[in-house]
């Protein structure tokens, strides 16, 4: 980091302007959070307040646990998203070890069809994708969204990966040739942790749309097996009501996995993404 | 211990001829120093050597063995980079074995390499610390002793001290000159610092534009340049080039180095008037507008009191001056 000399009112501006935008962003988090533990009338009461002894209501909670199978839920949302994001980096980081590292014809055309994926959203293909599945059996399998996520997190992963892997030293990766190490090993070993920092980037940016994601699961896999935790929480989202405490209570243990799996990467993000403007 | 031996070799990339045919045979236990100007192919041909890159077409022979299809590592080479490249993560010993390591070497005789190395490298002190620890100087000696431990027919250095600040460079120049005194060891040494080139090689490969220019020992390089560009190339400061028809010379260029010209303030060849002069205390170096050879540079040795607008007379030693025909080649 630079420690430029900042004076005083300009670093209090930033601060102001950074924290406004905290709190604007936080805000509905929190109004969320806050609701799910307030009784039903007091949500609609006074939705801005916090829950009092007589307002502090667990129904919400109470109701998800009870009603479907929500650590089942849990599970398959842990498991899709997990399994995703391993293939995504796994694939995504090959792809671009090659791309950044061999000389071979049409380098750069494969290069610029692996990434056209960012431009061209995943979803105009929703019906050839179903076609496709139900043609392969793999209607109301998990399988069916982890082959899905990988393809719509790919693109990015590749992009942004490509270009870090472009900053790996040569020298080094000739040392290790030298030294007899197999490309497997030098990709592994020598490349993948240098990258770590672009890893992590890729890994939250792939993460978040996948575990937030009501797509894909309510048309590939809406059976109560495989039924994500995004999925799961619309039952309470009926026509004509609507199970507001179980629906914030879903909402905010949905929260929570997320944000350990940020915790867990945070460190490497920001490196990450303060790097490009260090160098 | 491993001659090389480079058979036509070119290599393109793309469209871009880097390399227009090279032929080159280095002794045993000989040291060669590739000089040239950037972007000649020296380090392209350094690593064509390496087998880490395929060339376009010709062969390369260590040891005698044809290894144009061989991998880096079943070369019997090693290799200094300019950046080091040591592994980040692993400590200075693990960077020094891992290659033995890969080779399948018995654990007591790869202890008893890194032993032998990094005493002679003084690098003891340092084993168990990671790269990041170190400064340029001792990763610089890491790397080396790297090369060491794998004890290889041929050892392979680009540019290794460019990296390095000026009084780290002469030392481990020196380093390196007593490392192939002591192993006796075929070196390749590449780098664009005509210091260092002078100071190592036993033979001297001169590149420009993908070719060989000439091929000698340091001396004879300076003394007997087969053509314009390795007479401008070798030497501090360049030879001054007069245009032969100018002196009433049949050569079409004639030259003579700075260091052969003397100076007199009342007679010689050509009159002239000083432009500017350099005093570097042990040099001085006068920068002449003559009427008849137009501007030259001319080298004194020690201090020599003059300053723009003085009219000094030049004369160059007859003996030490070259003569170049139309094709640039140096005339008998
Ligand atoms: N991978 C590559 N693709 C295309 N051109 C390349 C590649 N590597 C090198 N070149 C070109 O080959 C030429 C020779 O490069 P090389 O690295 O051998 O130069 P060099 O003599 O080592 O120069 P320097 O003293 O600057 O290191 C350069 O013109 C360079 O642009
Ligand atoms: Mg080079």
């Amino acid at each position: 980091m630079s420690k430029a000399a900042t004076s005083l009112p300009r670093s209090i501006g930033a601060h102001a302007v950074l924290l406004t935008y905290t709190v604007i962003a936080l805000f509905p988090v929190l109004v969320i959070v806050v609701n799910s533990f307030k009784s039903r009338n007091a949500i609609f009461r006074s939705p801005l307040s916090l829950p009092t002894s007589e307002t502090f209501d667990l129904i919400g909670y109470q109701t998800v646990m009870a009603q479907g199978d929500f650590v089942q839920y849990f599970q398959n949302s842990l498991t899709v998203t997990v399994a995703s994001l391993f293939f995504v980096l796994l694939f995504g980081a090959m792809a671009a070890f090659a791309l950044s590292e061999y000389r071979f014809k049409g380098n750069t055309m494969m290069g610029l069809y692996l990434a056209l994926g960012i431009m061209i959203p995943i979803r105009l293909g929703t019906v050839a994708i179903l076609q496709l599945m139900v043609a392969s059996g793999l209607v109301n399998t998990l399988t069916a969204l982890i082959l899905v996520y990988t393809a719509q997190g790919l693109p990015l992963a590749v992009f942004i990966l490509s270009e870090f892997m472009k900053q790996v030293s040569d020298d080094l990766k000739n040392a290790g040739r030298i030294d007899g190490l197999s490309e497997y090993r030098i990709f592994f070993r020598l490349v993948l942790p240098l990258v770590r920092p672009a890893m992590a980037t890729v890994a939250v940016f792939t993460m978040i749309p996948i575990w937030n994601d009501l797509w894909f699961p309510l048309i590939l896999a809406p059976s109560e097996a495989t039924k994500t935790v995004t999925l799961g929480a619309q039952v309470f989202i009926g026509q004509f009501v609507t199970n507001w405490n179980a629906v914030l209570a879903a909402l905010s243990l949905a929260i929570l996995p997320v944000l350990i799996l940020y915790f867990f990467f945070s460190r490497q993000l920001i490196r990450g993404i303060t790097s490009g403007a260090v160098k | 211990m491993g001659s090389l031996k480079i058979e036509t070799v070119k290599k393109s990339f793309g469209p871009v001829e880097v390399l227009k045919g090279i032929d080159l045979e280095v002794n045993d236990g000989e040291f060669v120093v590739f000089v040239g100007p950037s972007g000649c192919g020296k380090s392209t041909l350094l690593r064509i050597i390496a087998g880490l890159e395929d060339a376009t077409s010709g062969d390369v022979l260590i040891d005698g063995q044809r290894v144009t299809n061989a991998p880096p590592s079943k070369r019997g080479i090693a290799m200094v980079f300019q950046t080091y490249a040591l592994y980040p993560h692993l400590t200075v010993r693990d960077n020094m074995s891992l290659g033995l390591k890969q080779a399948g070497t018995p654990t007591a005789e790869i202890d008893q390499r890194i032993a032998a190395s990094s005493a002679m490298l003084s690098l003891e002190p340092y084993l168990k610390r990671r790269p990041a620890e170190l400064s340029g100087g001792q990763r610089q000696r890491v790397a080396i002793g790297r090369a060491l431990v794998r004890e290889p027919k041929l050892f392979l250095f680009d540019e290794p001290l460019s990296n390095l600040d000026a009084a780290l460079r002469v030392n481990t120049r020196l380093e390196i000159a007593q490392l192939h005194n002591r192993l006796k060891a075929t070196m390749v040494y590449v780098t664009h610092d005509q210091v260092e080139a002078m100071t190592l090689a036993d033979r001297i490969v001169v590149l420009n534009a993908g070719r060989i220019e000439q091929v000698g020992a340091p001396m004879e390089l300076y003394n007997k340049p087969a053509n314009l560009f390795v007479a401008g190339f070798i030497g501090s400061p360049k030879m001054n080039f007069i245009d032969g028809a100018r002196l009433g010379e049949t050569a079409k260029t004639v030259g003579v180095r700075p260091e052969h010209i003397a100076v007199s303030q009342t007679e010689g060849t050509w009159k002239g008037t000083v432009i500017h002069a350099e005093h570097l205390g042990a040099d001085t170096n006068v920068f002449l507008e003559t009427e008849k050879a137009g501007l030259i540079t001319i080298r004194l040795f020690g201090e020599y009191q003059t300053g723009p607008g003085a009219t000094l007379y030049a004369t160059p030693d007859a003996a030490r001056t070259y003569r170049f025909g139309e094709d640039g080649k140096a005339m008998g």
